[in-house]
């Protein structure tokens, strides 16, 4: 290490030095604002040393002074590649603590969100990844398919990044109905541009010689620090809470939850990969098979009511004031609800103590765990694969800082 | 109670009265534990054969104002061959101390150094317990009871 001190006394020539470098908060290959110190050893990184924080936003505190339903929009900005999969997480969690059913309809709905959720993040992950290792090619590619799926989130929600879709207990309203002509016509093409993006890399020498035997994690270390997700899955553990935790009828969708073996960037890559492909398989399960019927549960207190009733009759338009003023209230108790966000497993923890908002809340993020890995997987390692490392994660900073 | 899930069982045989109490609430438990025994609960849950708990999800501090504890802990665990979770909690008096679980699971580190940060819980025998999301310098915990949210 270079000490201010030591350039005066006459330095060893022989004596081992190493340097140590920031890479980060502001680095392109950080996917936002990670900072990471690293030590070197020439190319050799002998040690790293994560910052995280640059994007704390006191969401947890936020949560506690707001009531359940003003807290949806912040979830937008957790892991901001899948809002629609962060608002869904919330308000099962709610769901959970106060008790509530939502119509079929709304579960299928709900699936639907989260698997274009998942497309569209690790589209962004592999055109991003692929761009940090200089593939660049595949970024572009990606992009188009992405900008489909926005289209549809657009149709959906109304909104392309900030969703804030369901609501507790239903959803801001029905999918209109152009979107299941848009939705099977996206895919009938998409499985066909996963072979194309496998064609650039997948058998691409210089990819396999970046993401191969790099950044390796073994399944007991995998395991020992928390790693969930398509990160957890490529280490050959098949944990995925779609099958071990099903939620919003995910037990009536069948899909295949791909594992690798190696746990390197390569398998990382692999896995999600197959993701995608799973994911088309369930949105076409859902498109098949949606039910009819309300995608509101019935219950006036908690639920809000219909635009038109509420410019037309005097309880609804009770129930509306009431509900966006104050806020329903939860009864005392506690809930954890995990789902299968496209990073991991996302969680929301909530303690009530029978008020409007909740006493605490706490964000269990996949993104956060995950890098607490990247020491493990990059230390010994080029620092050139030290960005292999961090691509082959998929972190999202405003899920880790919060 | 016949009709206890086996971990309440089995944490009541080994530990007694370690175990203080049991909350069943939307179909999860939560055991509340002990705080000077939490080491060796989660040590068992985790190698325990038939416990197996070995994946920790995430640690959680709760701060209070005007109740016989000052902090709650949070351990929600996970049993990845048996797909089962699990929540354990200790509650501890105004000195906010309980020992750390690294030694048990890696990924407690930087859980525990988050809850030590925004909410003030020092974990003995931390390897490194520093503040991780809020700067160095900042003075005081966020997520009290008590933090000013005008500052």
């Amino acid at each position: 290490m270079h000490h201010p001190e030591d350039r005066n006394s006459a330095p060893d020539p022989l004596a081992p030095e190493t340097v140590t470098i920031n890479m980060g908060p502001s680095h392109p290959s950080t996917h936002g604002v990670l900072r990471l110190v690293v030590e070197l050893d020439g190319e050799v990184v002998r040690k790293v040393v994560p910052h995280v924080g640059y994007l704390h936003r006191g969401m947890e505190k936020i949560a506690e002074n707001v009531t359940y339903y003003q807290f949806i929009p912040y979830t937008d900005r957790l892991d901001y590649l899948a809002p629609l999969s962060n608002n869904v997480a919330f308000v099962l969690a709610v769901e959970k603590l106060i008790g509530l059913e939502v119509p079929p309809r709304c579960r299928a709905v709900r699936v639907l969100c989260c698997e274009i959720a998942r497309i569209s993040s690790h589209l962004l992950w592999l055109g991003t990844g692929a761009l940090d290792l200089g593939a660049g090619t595949v970024f572009f590619h990606t992009f188009r398919e992405r900008e489909d799926l926005y289209n549809l989130i657009e149709m959906i929600t109304g909104t392309r990044l900030t969703t804030s879709y369901p609501r507790v207990g239903g959803l801001a309203r029905d999918i209109p109905e152009k979107l299941i002509p848009e939705l099977k016509k996206f895919l009938k093409t998409f499985p066909g541009r996963v072979d194309e993006y496998e064609t650039l890399l997948t058998r691409n020498k210089i990819w396999l010689k970046r993401t191969e035997n790099v950044g390796r994690i073994s399944a007991r270390d995998a395991i020992d620090l928390g790693l969930t997700g398509p990160n957890l899955r490529a280490s050959g553990v098949e944990y995925d809470v779609r099958k071990a935790f099903p939620y919003s009828g995910y037990e009536q969708y069948s899909f295949e939850v791909p594992i690798g073996s190696t746990g390197d960037a390569y398998d990382r890559y692999l896995v999600r990969m197959e993701e995608m492909r799973q994911s088309v398989r369930i949105l076409e399960q859902v498109v098949a098979s949606l039910p009819d019927g309300p995608v509101n549960a019935d219950d006036p207190k908690v639920v809000l009511p219909d635009k038109k009733k509420v410019v037309t009759s005097m309880e609804e338009l009770i129930h509306q004031f009431i509900i966006v003023t104050e806020g329903f209230t939860a009864p005392v108790g506690e809930v954890y609800h995990g789902i299968e966000a496209p990073k991991g497993e996302l969680g929301f923890y909530i303690k009530s103590e029978g008020s409007k908002s909740p006493y605490r809340l706490k964000i269990r993020s996949p993104s956060f765990v995950t890098l607490q890995a990247v020491p493990l997987m990059a230390e010994g390692g080029m620092v050139s694969d030290l960005v292999a490392v961090v691509a082959s994660l998929d972190p999202v900073m405003g899920e880790v800082d919060r | 109670m016949g009709s206890e899930p086996r971990e309440v069982e089995k944490v009541r045989e080994k530990f007694g009265d370690a175990l203080r109490d049991v909350i069943y609430f939307r179909g999860e438990e939560t055991l509340v534990v002990d705080p000077a025994r939490i080491v060796e609960i989660c040590r068992f849950l985790k190698e325990d054969p038939e416990m197996d708990f070995n994946l920790l999800l995430d640690i959680t501090g709760i701060h209070f104002l005007e109740r016989e504890y000052s902090y709650e802990v949070v351990y929600l665990l996970l049993s990845l061959p048996r797909k089962r979770r699990l929540r354990l909690r200790a509650r501890l008096g105004e000195e906010g101390e309980i020992d750390s679980v690294v030694p048990v699971w890696g990924t407690a580190n930087w859980h525990e150094r988050e809850e030590y940060d925004l909410v003030g819980i020092k974990f003995r025998g931390h390897p490194d317990l520093r503040r991780i999301i809020m700067p160095e310098d900042f003075v005081g915990h966020p997520l009290r009871k008590d933090f000013p949210l005008d500052q």
